[in-house]
């Protein structure tokens, strides 16, 4: 640890920032982002389509909680522990389905839905102190959603959650955008995968794009077999095909915003998509100009946006739309979860299309994931050596703070761990 | 023919594809494929699913296949460098249906991966293969490989062909 307690040794005056390597390999510090992080930021849950009719649900661990996401009998969206109140068992097994009531097998206490206990057996056992009415199942102290993007928070006296958000939420404007009615839907198909890496591994990578060229020399290859150009500019400083940048959104949340080359299904065309998809696209597009105008359309059709909210949910918005939420699972492994979003009123060809631009990069069998997985496995082994190699090196662009921020350099990353080492010694 | 040499007929087949696979003999293993060829691993949570319109974790058409071979043959395929040592076992073929010149076979399989001299998998599902008649052998038309697993969890990735 640095100076003051700090994980970080941020030297603005020199443009030097290192981050102490102990916060990926110690236990200790694990245990404390569990009550400092996760215990006290908004964490996403689910997304509301994810519920269609009353009494669907999804079972979760969500923040190391196992929770029950449900749609109640009157259509509300309810967080639920998933946690008798009798002796503890957890009383939704499946992992996900459609159902009137939970029920406890250990001694058959049921719950509706909502929460509510509806019944104990052998009641009459009970004094009168015994109140029903307050044996329903707990949830966290909040749950909030942004355009049906649900996050619980279990601290009562966390901000709400669009002050939380912050200016996320123009980000999180502009996937939504791409549905003529504002509605986007989760679509069928999880891909859930561990990665033997600490969980922060994962935020740097999903916004860092000075990694693609070295890490993703395969996946360019096959987007210039597919027709696309990957030529990075004859600009100093640049790594990518296009210009992109690294935009602060204040309370730890930042996102790239990059100017597109790889194709997007809603709505910029490589040959990859086939001649055939032409029309449609122009179509989609066209919808787009007319409902938003030209300059918006333009910002949700031709720019790539890796939107992180702090401290663990990223929705890629480049050759697809992913959501994707990680926890850890011990320090030196996580737990990924990563859905495809699409908007409701998508037609069977472009909602086909969608996916499979998705499998183009994402995912544990894209073109792409599975050697940032690689990647970020090598640093964790790597990092063994900490105790005697203690400082990773995380200056890159420095010097311009304040300025133009590229999505190649390293800002946004620093932004991510001057909150996190924030945070963490406020509750030192 | 017998149900009974068809079915030997298929498992001669699968039993040359997983060996080819198992060495990283992709170029060979490509040429056992239809020009229709598509490669299928759903996800775990929707194994029935349709690639239209569920996400998979692989659904490839025959160019996208092409592609995964010269990807997981390149070094710089980091997943896979040093190259994953295979060994996959193909059992309980049977044969769903034989007409004309079209085959339809199912079997399980488990494919033991060791990767970086520590790390061992075992992708352990259920698989099902449209084969076409070419003369004395088969070509593949579709090759779906279904995971038993909940999740895909500690497997980690499939960077390799399943």
């Amino acid at each position: 640890m640095g100076a003051n307690g700090s994980y970080v040794i941020d030297d603005r005056e020199k443009g030097i920032f290192l981050l102490d390597r102990s916060v990926h390999v110690d236990n200790d510090i694990l245990k404390r982002e569990m009550t400092t992080i996760f215990a006290k930021c908004w964490i996403y849950v689910g997304h509301g389509s994810e519920l269609k009719k009353p009494g669907d649900f999804h079972t979760r661990n969500v923040a190391g909680r196992p929770i029950i996401f449900a749609r109640d009998a009157k259509g509300e969206v309810r967080c639920l522990f998933n946690t008798c109140r009798h002796r503890g068992a957890i009383v939704c097994a499946d992992r996900s389905g459609n159902s009137r009531r939970f029920m406890c097998v250990y001694h058959g206490w049921i719950y509706n839905t909502d929460g509510t206990l509806a019944r104990v057996p052998g009641e009459d056992a009970y004094t009168e102190a015994f109140d029903k009415t307050t044996l329903g199942l707990k949830g966290p102290a909040k749950f909030d959603n942004y355009k049906d993007f649900w996050f619980l928070n279990l601290d009562p006296g966390a901000p709400s959650l669009r002050d939380y958000l912050g200016k996320t939420t123009e980000y999180i404007d502009l996937v939504v955008d791409q549905s003529p009615s504002g509605k986007m839907e989760i679509l069928p198909g999880t891909q859930e995968y561990d990665v033997a890496a600490n969980w922060k591994l994962m935020v740097e990578n999903s916004v860092d794009d000075y990694h693609l060229p070295s890490t993703h020399s395969t996946w360019l290859n096959f987007m210039k077999n597919s027709g696309v150009k990957v030529e990075p500019p004859k600009e100093p400083g640049l790594v990518l095909p296009t210009k992109g940048y690294a935009v602060d959104l204040g309370n730890g949340h930042f996102t790239t915003d990059n100017v597109n080359f790889r194709g997007r299904p809603v709505a910029a065309w490589i040959p990859l998509y086939g001649e055939a998809a032409k029309p449609e696209m122009d179509a989609i597009r066209a919808e787009l100009v007319q409902r938003l105008g030209p300059d918006r359309a333009t910002r949700v059709c031709d720019t790539n946006r890796n939107l992180v909210i702090f401290p663990n949910l990223v929705i890629n918005d480049g050759s697809s739309v992913t959501v994707r939420a990680f926890y850890p699972d011990g320090v030196g492994k996580m737990h990924v979860t990563a859905w495809a979003l699409g908007p409701i009123e998508e037609s069977e060809t472009a909602r086909a299309r969608r996916l499979d631009a998705f499998l183009t990069f994402y995912g544990p069998g894209g073109f792409a994931t599975p050697d940032d997985v690689e990647a970020l496995e090598m640093v964790q082994k790597g990092l063994a050596n900490w105790q005697d190699d203690r400082w990773t090196e995380m200056s890159r662009g420095m010097g311009r703070e304040g300025g133009e921020q590229l999505n190649s350099d390293e800002f946004h990353l620093r932004l991510f761990w001057r909150k996190w080492d924030a945070m963490m010694g406020e509750h030192a | 023919m017998s149900a009974a040499s068809i079915r030997a007929e298929v498992e001669d087949f699968l039993f040359l594809e997983a060996d080819l696979l198992d060495n990283w003999k992709l170029k060979e293993w490509e040429a056992l494929l239809a020009d229709d060829a598509t490669y299928q691993i759903p996800a775990n949570d929707d194994p029935e699913g349709d690639f239209r319109s569920s996400l998979f974790i692989i659904a490839d058409d025959r160019e996208r296949i092409h592609q995964r071979i010269i990807r997981a043959l390149d070094p710089n395929c980091h997943a896979e460098h040093p190259k994953s040592r295979l060994s996959r076992i193909i059992g309980n073929v049977r044969i769903a249906s034989a007409e004309g010149d079209l085959v339809t076979a199912t079997a399980n399989f488990i494919v033991n991966r060791y990767r970086r001299y520590e790390r061992t998998f075992e992708y352990v599902g259920h698989c099902r293969y449209v084969l076409k008649r070419d003369g004395a052998s088969f070509k593949i038309k579709e090759r779906r490989m279904t995971l038993k697993s909940h999740e895909l969890g500690s497997l980690g990735s499939v960077s390799f062909i399943l």
